[in-house]
């Protein structure tokens, strides 16, 4: 273990936050995603349209720059927003709230492509057999649809989760306090860069392994019952 | 909105373009050489060869780019023995630390595409290079390399566009690129939508190039397995 001068707590809580920040944009990008592949497969065209616009724009577009557009752009629109509100006062935006809209934002793209993919996996004889025992859309939605395409989702999921959970990385560019700025605030009084970075590497490739891990764990989980070939 | 300020500085946002372009392309070309042998170690059965690789891919597509590239610009002066080396001239400038950063990073994810591609060559085309007589040098060459590539060809079309998007990290590290373009405008003017929205369109444009160019390769590399049209 190298010496870390008493600033390995601080980077653990950094740690923690990066991890938090990771769940929550998770969370909100899996809603994103649902909703949008929905949306591009519904058979209205202004909402199929919209989430086509949604997933090409964000996806031909850096992270950090969607970031960077939305941290400070959306402080500027919220201070234009709010005076009309009757909030007079200088709203600032935290770094967290902005950092984990702008990942889920980002992310709910990816995933929406994903969440699509699936759905398209599910046999159309499954959605039709539902439609003929008269069940509700959002019935056939939890009892058919999502139990199947969940198997189809899953490698798209955590490739998109492992892309989401590096990315938070950007967040430090917008002050978040999160293990790499952490890492920066330890190497700038130690004058030990290599070390702190470091150690934030192998925190991350701890996280990566174990959420690979875990994928693993629930993909042999979902494919039960299907053979595989080799 | 007040576009005209992205006007006067176009020509900021054009050098940053061009840094973005050669940042990337250089990043790539090395990245793809050092991916080939890295990519090849990884399908080998001996572990002293394997894990290097593996190790090597393990580490670069673990952790963020972001970090890669900290520890190479802020970390490479923690050591007196770099600082004094022949290297240092080129480690304490940010473009050299960001295309090394960005190649390694490429090679890393490029290697793991090539290993797949390979490992995906049918037995027979290996058992018939052998029963010609090939060297294993001979087959690779004119057998397994040829066909793999083709098969790489798509997910390398997007491992282009990841590092085309996660270039813009250089600009964190002093590197005027599209995105430090953006970020100069964006605290000069305090115009957040016109300079990152500039910005966001240059890097659609590049990544409608880069489909597009990935699209036509696709066609010529594929084409023996296209339908014969008609007539």
């Amino acid at each position: 273990m190298p010496e870390l001068h008493g600033y390995g707590p601080i980077i653990l809580e950094g740690a923690a936050l990066t991890l938090a920040v990771a769940l929550l944009s998770l969370a909100i990008a899996v809603a994103l995603g649902m909703a949008g592949a929905l949306a591009r497969l519904s058979p209205l065209p202004p909402l199929s349209g919209l989430a086509v616009v949604y997933t090409t724009l964000i996806r031909g577009v850096p992270d950090l720059v969607l970031m960077l557009l939305i941290f400070f752009g959306g402080q500027m629109l919220v201070n234009q927003v709010a005076p009309m509100l009757g909030h007079d006062d200088y709203v600032d935006v935290s770094p967290f709230t902005a950092g984990v809209m702008t990942l889920g934002f980002i992310y709910g793209a990816y995933m929406s492509e994903t969440f699509r993919g699936a759905i398209l996996a599910v046999p159309k004889g499954q959605i039709e057999a539902a439609q003929a025992f008269a069940m509700r859309r959002g019935q056939i939605f939890r009892r058919i649809l999502l139990p199947q395409m969940l198997r189809h989702a899953l490698p798209g999921f955590g490739n998109n989760w492992l892309v989401l959970l590096k990315a938070t990385a950007l967040l430090s560019v917008i002050g978040l306090d999160d293990m790499v700025r952490m890492a920066g605030v330890a190497a700038g009084a130690t004058r030990q860069p290599f070390t702190f970075y470091l150690v934030v590497a192998v925190l991350f490739l701890a996280m990566t392994s174990v959420s690979t891990l875990l994928l693993g764990w629930a993909e042999r989980r979902y494919s039960r019952g299907f053979t595989r070939a080799a | 909105m007040r576009f005209e300020v992205v006007l006067e500085n176009l020509g900021l946002y054009l050098d940053g373009l061009w840094t973005t372009v050669w940042l990337v392309a250089a990043a790539l070309a090395l990245g793809l050489l050092l991916a080939v042998p890295a990519g090849l170690a990884r399908t080998s059965r001996n572990p002293a060869i394997n894990f290097p690789a593996w190790l090597f891919t393990y580490f670069f597509r673990g952790t963020p780019l972001l970090v890669q590239l900290f520890l190479i610009y802020y970390g490479a002066g923690q050591f007196a023995t770099i600082r004094e080396s022949v290297l240092w001239p080129l480690l304490s400038q940010a473009w050299f630390c960001a295309l090394l950063a960005f190649t390694l990073n490429t090679a890393a994810y490029t290697a793991e595409i090539i290993r797949g591609a390979v490992i995906a060559t049918p037995v027979g085309e290996i058992e018939a290079a052998r029963a010609c007589g090939m060297t294993p040098v001979l087959m690779y060459r004119r057998i397994v390399l040829p066909s793999a590539f083709r098969r790489a060809l798509p997910a390398y079309g997007n491992e282009v566009i990841f590092m085309l998007h996660g270039s813009a990290i250089a600009s964190v590290v002093t590197i005027v690129d599209l995105t430090g373009a953006a970020r100069i405008v964006n605290s000069r003017y305090y115009t957040p939508y016109e300079a990152f929205l500039t910005a966001a369109a240059f890097y659609l444009v590049l990544t409608f190039a880069i489909v597009w160019l990935f699209r036509l390769l696709e066609r010529r590399w594929f084409a023996h397995l296209r339908p014969r049209s008609e007539g």
